[in-house]
C-alpha cells in the first residue's frame, strides 16, 4: 500500500513554495522589462538557460505518459529518445535554431504562424496555420493536464484525492498561474524545476537498476519475461519488452509510425518548440545549450522509457503481475498505461516520501510551465494569427479575442481531461505532434533550406498536408476512427481500407510525405517572389 | 549478439544510439563553445529588438489595458 505524510508533504510544499517565490521575485527584481531580461540573460550561464528550456519543454507528457507507454511496449520507445535529441536538439539547435532565429527577425516575426506567414507573404498561410493549431492543440494540452493529473491521484491517494478533483484544482492553480505569470523573469524558477527532474531523473535511474541488481541482470531479468507477454497484446505482434514486436504487425506499427515517427519527427514543427529559436539571444548561445540539452533529454525521455519498461520486471518480482494489471480497476478492467509511472514511483520509493514528494511538485511545476506556453500560443493564434488576419483589425478587439482564446483553451482542455479515456497521454501527444508535422514541417524546412520554394508551394503542402491528416485520423487510423465513429456513420464500417496494415498505419506516415512531395512539385511549376527571399535570408 | 542482458540488436542497438547522440551533442557543444562570438553583439542587439516585440504583445494578452 502507498503511505502517505501528511506533515512531511505539507513542510516540502511550503519549502517548495518559498525557494520558489524567492526565485522567482529575485528573476522578476532584476527584469522588468526584456531589455533586463537580455542583459541579465548574458550573465547567466548557457546551462542554466538549456536546463530551464528543458524544464519547460519536457512535461508530464514525457516522464508520466510516455514512460508508462514503455512500461507496455517496452524498450523499443527509446528509438524515440534517440530521435528526441538527434532531431530535437542536435538537427533543430544546429540547422533549424540558426535560421529560424534570425529569418524570424529579419521578418519581425512573433509567433510561429506569423513566422510561416510572413516568410511566403501570404495571411492565408498565417490563419490557416493558426486555426490547425487553435483545433489541435487543446488535445496536447488535455494531456498534459491529465499526466499531472494521475499522479497527484497516486500520490495523494490516501488522504482522499481523486482523479475529478485533482483535475480541477489543476486547472484552477494553472489558470492563475497563466494570468499571473509565468512569463518572463522566471528563468531560476525554470532552471530550478530543471535540476530537481534532472536529479530526480538520477535517482529514479540509480534505485531502479540498484533494486533490480544492476544494469545487465535487470534487463537481462526483463528480457526473461517474454513469455509472460499478454495474449491480446502477442496476437498484435508483441514479442517481449527488449525485443522489436514482428514487423508489419499492428503492434510494430503503432510503436513505430505512431509513437516513434509522429513524436519524434513532429518535434521539429510544434510552434511552441519552433517559437524558442526567435528567443535566443544568439547563435552563440545555441550552440552552448547543446551539450545541455542533449544530456538533459536523455535524462528525462531515455531514463523514463527504460525505468517504464523495467516496472514489469519490479511489478513482477512484487506480486506476479505485469505493470499494466498493477492499473487494473473496476473502472478500468484493462489497465491505464498512464498509472503505471505515478504507481510505480510510489510504490518503489516507499520510505523515501520526501523524494516523491518533491518530485510530484517538480513535476506538476513542469507541468504547469508547459501548459502556460500552450495556452498562450493557442490563445495568440486566435487572437493574433486569426482574427487580426482575417479581419486585418489590431488593437483592442484582438486583445480581447486572444484572451477569450486563453480562456476558452483552458476550459477545453478541462473538459477533454474529463471525458478522455485511459491510455491517452501518449496518444494525445502523438496525433498533435503528426498534425503538426504534417501541416508545417515541409514548408518550414523548405522555407529555411530551399530559395525554390514558392507562396503557392507552401500552401498547397500545407492545405493538403493538414486535411490528408485529418481525413485518415477520421477514416482510416482505427485507434482514432472507431472511437470518433465517424467513419462507421459515413461508410458502415471503422475504417476505409480494411485490409492489414492501413488501419494501423499512422496518418503522419502518408500525410507527411504527401505534403512534402505537393510543395516541392507546385513550387516547381510556380515562381518564387525574388525580393520576399532575399529579406528573408537577409544575412542568414 | 546480447548487449548488456538484451538480445536484439534492434533495441540495444536504441539503447546505444540515444547515448552515442548524447555525446554528439556534448562533443559538438564543447567544440563550437567560442563559435560565433565575433556576431554575438550585433545578434544580442537584434535579438532586443524582437524581444521589446514580443513583450508589447504579451502585455496586450495579460496587462489591464
Amino acid at each position: 500500500m502507498i503511505k502517505m505524510n501528511i506533515i512531511l508533504f505539507t513542510v516540502i510544499v511550503l519549502i517548495y513554495l518559498v525557494v520558489t517565490l524567492y526565485l522567482g521575485y529575485r528573476g522578476w527584481k532584476g527584469t522588468k522589462n526584456a531589455e533586463d531580461y537580455l542583459v541579465a540573460g548574458k550573465k547567466i550561464h548557457p546551462w542554466i538557460m538549456a536546463l530551464s528550456y528543458g524544464a519547460t519543454f519536457i512535461s508530464t507528457s514525457a516522464i508520466v505518459g510516455f514512460g508508462g507507454t514503455a512500461g507496455v511496449y517496452g524498450m523499443g520507445l527509446l528509438w524515440l529518445t534517440f530521435l528526441n535529441i538527434f532531431l530535437g536538439i542536435f538537427i533543430a539547435f544546429v540547422f533549424y535554431g540558426k535560421r529560424t532565429r534570425k529569418i524570424g527577425h529579419n521578418l519581425g516575426a512573433l509567433t510561429f504562424p506569423e513566422l510561416l506567414g510572413k516568410r511566403f507573404n501570404s495571411k492565408f498561410i498565417q490563419w490557416f496555420s493558426g486555426l490547425v493549431i487553435f483545433l489541435g492543440m487543446p488535445l496536447y494540452a488535455s494531456v498534459v493536464l491529465i499526466g499531472a493529473a494521475r499522479f497527484v491521484e497516486t500520490t495523494l491517494g490516501p488522504i482522499g484525492m481523486n482523479y475529478d478533483i485533482a483535475l480541477m484544482v489543476l486547472a484552477i492553480i494553472t489558470a492563475a498561474y497563466v494570468v499571473y505569470g509565468g512569463l518572463k523573469g522566471v528563468i531560476y524558477t525554470d532552471a530550478l524545476q530543471g535540476v530537481i527532474m534532472f536529479i530526480g531523473m538520477i535517482i529514479l535511474l540509480f534505485m531502479t537498476y540498484t533494486q533490480l541488481g544492476g544494469i545487465t541482470a535487470a534487463h537481462q531479468a526483463l528480457t526473461n519475461m517474454a513469455d509472460k507477454v499478454p495474449a491480446s497484446a502477442a496476437k498484435a505482434g508483441m514479442t517481449g519488452w527488449t525485443t522489436a514486436p514482428i514487423f508489419n504487425s499492428p503492434w510494430w506499427w503503432t510503436l513505430f509510425s505512431t509513437i516513434v515517427l509522429g513524436v519524434g519527427i513532429g518535434v521539429l514543427a510544434v510552434p511552441q518548440l519552433c517559437v524558442r529559436f526567435l528567443t535566443v539571444k544568439s547563435n552563440r548561445e545555441l550552440n552552448r545549450a547543446v551539450p545541455m540539452g542533449g544530456l538533459f533529454i536523455l535524462m528525462m525521455t531515455g531514463v523514463a522509457f527504460v525505468v517504464g519498461a523495467l516496472t514489469n520486471v519490479y511489478f513482477f518480482q512484487q506480486d506476479g503481475k505485469i505493470s499494466i494489471q498493477e492499473t487494473v480497476t473496476a473502472a478500468l478492467p484493462n489497465g491505464n498505461s498512464d498509472s503505471i509511472i505515478p504507481i510505480f514511483i510510489n510504490r518503489a520509493l516507499n520510505g523515501n516520501e520526501w523524494f516523491i514528494y518533491v518530485f510530484m511538485l517538480t513535476l506538476l511545476a513542469a507541468a504547469m510551465s508547459t501548459l502556460s506556453s500552450q495556452f498562450h500560443v493557442q490563445g495568440s493564434a486566435l487572437g493574433r494569427d486569426i482574427y487580426e488576419t482575417l479581419t486585418g483589425r489590431k488593437g483592442h478587439n484582438s486583445i480581447l479575442i486572444t484572451r477569450l482564446g486563453i480562456l476558452l483553451s483552458i476550459i477545453i482542455a478541462v473538459v477533454l481531461g474529463y471525458i478522455l479515456p485511459a491510455n491517452i497521454i501518449a496518444r494525445g501527444t502523438s496525433v498533435f505532434f503528426g498534425l503538426c508535422a504534417a501541416s508545417f514541417l515541409s514548408m518550414y524546412t523548405l522555407g529555411l533550406f530551399w530559395k525554390r520554394v514558392t507562396r503557392e508551394g507552401a500552401i498547397a503542402g500545407l492545405v493538403i498536408g493538414a486535411v490528408a491528416d485529418v481525413f485518415l485520423f477520421v477514416f482510416m487510423h482505427s485507434a482514432e476512427s472507431k472511437p470518433l465513429g465517424i467513419a462507421k456513420m459515413v461508410l458502415r464500417r471503422d475504417t476505409l481500407l480494411t485490409e492489414m496494415p492501413w488501419p494501423v498505419v499512422d496518418p503522419v506516415v502518408i500525410a507527411l510525405p504527401l505534403a512534402l512531395v505537393v510543395t516541392v512539385v507546385v513550387s516547381l511549376m510556380t515562381t518564387a517572389d525574388k525580393r520576399q527571399v532575399e529579406k528573408s535570408f537577409k544575412g542568414v | 549478439m546480447s548487449v548488456l542482458g538484451i538480445d536484439d540488436p534492434w533495441i540495444w542497438g536504441a539503447y546505444v544510439l540515444c547515448i552515442l547522440s548524447t555525446l554528439l551533442c556534448i562533443i559538438y557543444g564543447i567544440l563550437k563553445w567560442n563559435e560565433g562570438a565575433e556576431k554575438e553583439a550585433e545578434e544580442i542587439v537584434e535579438e532586443l529588438k524582437w524581444e521589446k516585440e514580443e513583450e508589447k504583445m504579451e502585455e496586450q494578452e495579460l496587462g489591464d489595458d
